[in-house]
C-alpha cells in the first residue's frame, strides 16, 4: 500500500477528484496549506506598496491506494493537475504499513 | 462658515427674512438679526451629521484599513478624540478659535480666552440666525474631525496615551489658530482668503499634520515587505459612505442658513465626489490594470476634500472639474509619489487630505463665481486673478504654521512619555496590548 500525498493548485481540486473517484479511489483528505517551492514566493504591489508573498496557497491532497494502482493515480493527478505553469505543486509517495477502519476493525486493503 | 459667511446670513436676514417680516407687517430692526427656526434646524441636524462623519464614519473607514490586529484600536482613537476634543472645544477651544478682540496683534493670529467653559454664553444668545449653542456645536464637530484624520498616517504604531495628548494639544496649537487665521476673523480672514467648509483648515492643516507625524514616528516595522492590505475593506467602504453622506452637514451647514448657498453646496459636493471616485478609478485601472474599490473610495473622499473650500463658490461645471482633478492628483500622491519619496503614511491622510486639501484651495480661487456667491471673486468667472496669491498664502501659512506647531508637538511627548509603541507591542498587535480586548474572542 502507498501513500500519495499530492500539493496542488487549489482550483485543480473538483478535477483531480472526479478524476480519482473514476479509478475506484474510495477516500481522500484535503488541506488547506501554504508553502514555497523552487519560485520562492514573489513580491506584489497593493496600493503603491510592495510586499513579498513568501507562502503561496495550496491544497494538500492525501490519499492511500493498493501498490498496483500507484501509476493510475500519479498519471491521473499529474494529468488533471498540471497547468505547465510554475507552481503546479509536488506528489510525494511513501510507503504506508497499515491501515484500520475504525468502524469495523476490517484492516490494509479491506479498509481502503 | 467664513465670516463672509456669516455676514451674509446675516444679509440674507435683512432680504430674506425681512422679506417675511415686511409681509408680516412687523417692523424690522437692520441691525438685529433674529432667530430663524428653518436655519436653526438645519444647523442641528448637519452637526450631527458632521459628528456622523468622525464617528463611525472615519472610525469605520480606518478601522477597514488597517490589520486585523489594529482594528479596535483605530476606532479608539477616532472615538477618544471625539470625546477629548468636545471637552476641550467647550472649555477653551471655541474661545480660541472664536472670541477675539478686532483682529489686531495677537488676535490676529488667536482668539481670547472671554469665552472659557462658554461662560458667557445664554440660551438665547444669537450668532446670525442660529443659536451660538449650535454655531459653537457646529464648530466643535470640525474641530474634532480635523485632528482624527490625522491618526491614519500614525496608525498600527502609536502610543494611545500619547496619542491623547497629540490631540489635546494639537487641538489648541494647531487648530485653534489656523480656524482663527480663516475663519474667525485673522490674519487670512482679513486677506480674504475663500474657504469655505475647510479646505486649509481641516483638510490641509490635518494632511500636513500627517506627513510630519509618520516622518516622525517612522515607519510601521515591516513596511515594504510585508503584507499590509485591508483587512477588511467593506467596513472601509461603509466609512467612507458614511462620510460622504456626513458630508452634506459638512459643506452644506457651512452656509449656516439653509438657503441658496446651501444648496448649490450640497450639489457641488455630490458632483465632485462622485466625479473624483470616477477619475481615481480610471486612472488606476489604466495605470495599474485594475480598479480597485479601495481606489474607488479613496477618489470619493479626495473629491469630498477638494470641494470643500470650493462648495458654494463654484457652479456645478465647476465642481466637476475640480472633481476630476482631485481624483488624479490624488491618486498619483497617495500611490506614486509616496513610494517614490518612501514615507509610510499608512492609510494617505496626506496624500488624500493634504493634497487634496491644498488642490481644492487652489482652484477655488480659480473657479469661484460671484454669480453663485457674491462673497467670492475668482479668476477664471470675475477676472480676480488676485485671488490665486491669496489662496497660495492661505495654504502656505497653513502648511508651515501646521508643519512647524505639529513637529514641536510630537517632539516635547516624545520626550516625556514617547510616541512609539515598543517592537513587541507593534508586531502582536495595538489592540490586545494597549486596549487588552481583540475584534473576534
Amino acid at each position: 500500500m502507498k501513500l500519495i500525498t499530492a500539493i496542488i493548485k487549489p482550483f485543480k481540486l473538483d478535477e483531480v477528484r472526479e478524476s480519482l473517484s473514476a479509478l475506484g479511489v474510495q477516500g481522500m483528505t484535503v488541506s488547506e496549506v501554504k508553502g514555497y517551492g523552487r519560485q520562492k514566493g514573489h513580491t506584489e504591489i497593493y496600493r503603491g506598496a510592495e510586499y513579498a508573498v513568501s507562502f503561496l496557497p495550496k491544497l494538500k491532497i492525501e490519499v492511500a491506494v493498493k501498490s498496483e494502482m500507484l501509476e493510475a493515480v500519479i498519471d491521473a493527478i499529474t494529468s488533471r493537475a498540471k497547468t505547465g505553469q510554475i507552481g503546479d505543486g509536488k506528489i510525494f509517495v511513501t510507503p504506508l504499513e497499515q491501515v484500520v477502519r475504525i468502524r469495523t476493525g476490517e484492516t490494509d486493503g479491506d479498509a481502503l | 462658515m467664513s465670516i463672509e459667511i456669516l455676514k451674509k446670513a446675516a444679509l440674507a436676514t435683512l432680504a430674506g427674512l425681512g422679506t417675511l417680516a415686511f409681509t408680516a407687517g412687523t417692523a424690522f430692526a437692520a441691525d438685529a438679526p433674529t432667530l430663524n427656526s428653518g436655519d436653526t434646524a438645519w444647523m442641528i441636524t448637519s452637526s450631527a451629521l458632521v459628528l456622523m462623519m468622525t464617528i463611525p464614519g472615519l472610525g469605520l473607514f480606518y478601522g477597514g484599513m488597517v490589520r486585523k490586529k489594529n482594528v479596535l484600536a483605530t476606532l479608539a482613537q477616532s472615538f477618544g478624540a471625539t470625546c477629548l476634543i468636545t471637552v476641550l472645544w467647550m472649555i477653551l477651544g471655541y474661545s480660541l478659535a472664536f472670541k477675539a478682540n478686532g483682529n489686531a496683534g495677537l488676535n490676529s493670529v488667536i482668539g481670547n480666552l472671554s469665552f472659557l467653559f462658554l461662560k458667557p454664553m445664554t440660551v438665547s444668545t444669537l450668532s446670525g440666525t442660529i443659536p451660538e449653542s449650535v454655531f459653537m456645536f457646529f464648530q466643535m464637530t470640525f474641530a474634532i474631525i480635523t485632528p482624527a484624520l490625522i491618526a491614519g498616517a500614525l496608525a498600527d504604531r502609536m502610543k494611545f496615551s500619547a496619542f491623547l495628548w497629540f490631540m489635546g494639544l494639537w487641538l489648541i496649537f494647531v487648530y485653534c489658530p489656523i480656524a482663527h487665521m480663516v475663519w474667525g476673523g485673522g490674519i487670512l480672514f482679513t486677506m480674504g482668503a475663500l474657504d469655505y467648509a475647510g479646505g486649509t483648515v481641516v483638510h490641509l492643516n490635518a494632511g500636513t499634520a500627517a506627513l510630519v507625524t509618520c516622518l516622525v514616528l517612522g515607519k510601521r516595522i515591516g513596511y515594504g515587505s510585508e503584507n499590509m492590505s485591508p483587512h477588511n475593506l467593506v467596513l472601509s467602504v461603509i466609512g467612507a459612505s458614511l462620510l460622504w453622506v456626513g458630508w452634506f452637514g459638512f459643506n452644506a451647514g457651512s452656509a449656516l442658513t439653509a438657503g441658496f448657498n446651501a444648496g448649490m453646496a450640497a450639489a457641488a459636493t455630490q458632483i465632485a465626489t462622485a466625479a473624483a471616485a470616477l477619475a481615481w478609478m480610471f486612472a488606476e485601472w489604466i495605470i495599474a490594470k485594475k480598479p480597485s474599490v479601495l481606489g474607488m473610495i479613496s477618489g470619493a473622499v479626495a473629491g469630498l476634500v477638494a470641494i470643500t473650500p470650493a462648495s458654494g463658490f463654484v457652479d456645478p461645471v465647476g465642481a466637476l472639474i475640480i472633481g476630476i482633478a482631485a481624483g488624479a492628483v490624488c491618486y498619483i500622491s497617495a500611490v506614486w509619489v509616496k513610494k517614490a519619496l518612501g514615507y509610510d503614511d499608512s492609510l494617505d491622510a496626506w496624500g488624500v487630505h493634504g493634497v487634496g486639501g491644498a488642490l481644492g484651495a487652489l482652484l477655488t480661487g480659480v473657479f469661484a463665481n460671484s454669480a453663485i456667491n457674491p462673497a467670492g471673486k475668482g479668476w477664471l468667472f470675475d477676472g480676480n486673478f488676485g485671488q490665486i496669491p491669496i489662496q497660495l498664502a492661505d495654504i502656505g501659512i497653513t502648511f508651515v504654521w501646521c508643519a512647524v506647531g505639529t513637529f514641536i508637538i510630537l517632539k516635547v511627548i516624545d520626550m516625556v512619555i514617547g510616541l512609539r509603541v515598543s517592537r513587541e507591542i507593534e508586531i502582536e498587535g495595538l489592540d490586545i496590548n494597549l486596549h487588552g480586548e481583540t475584534v473576534h474572542s
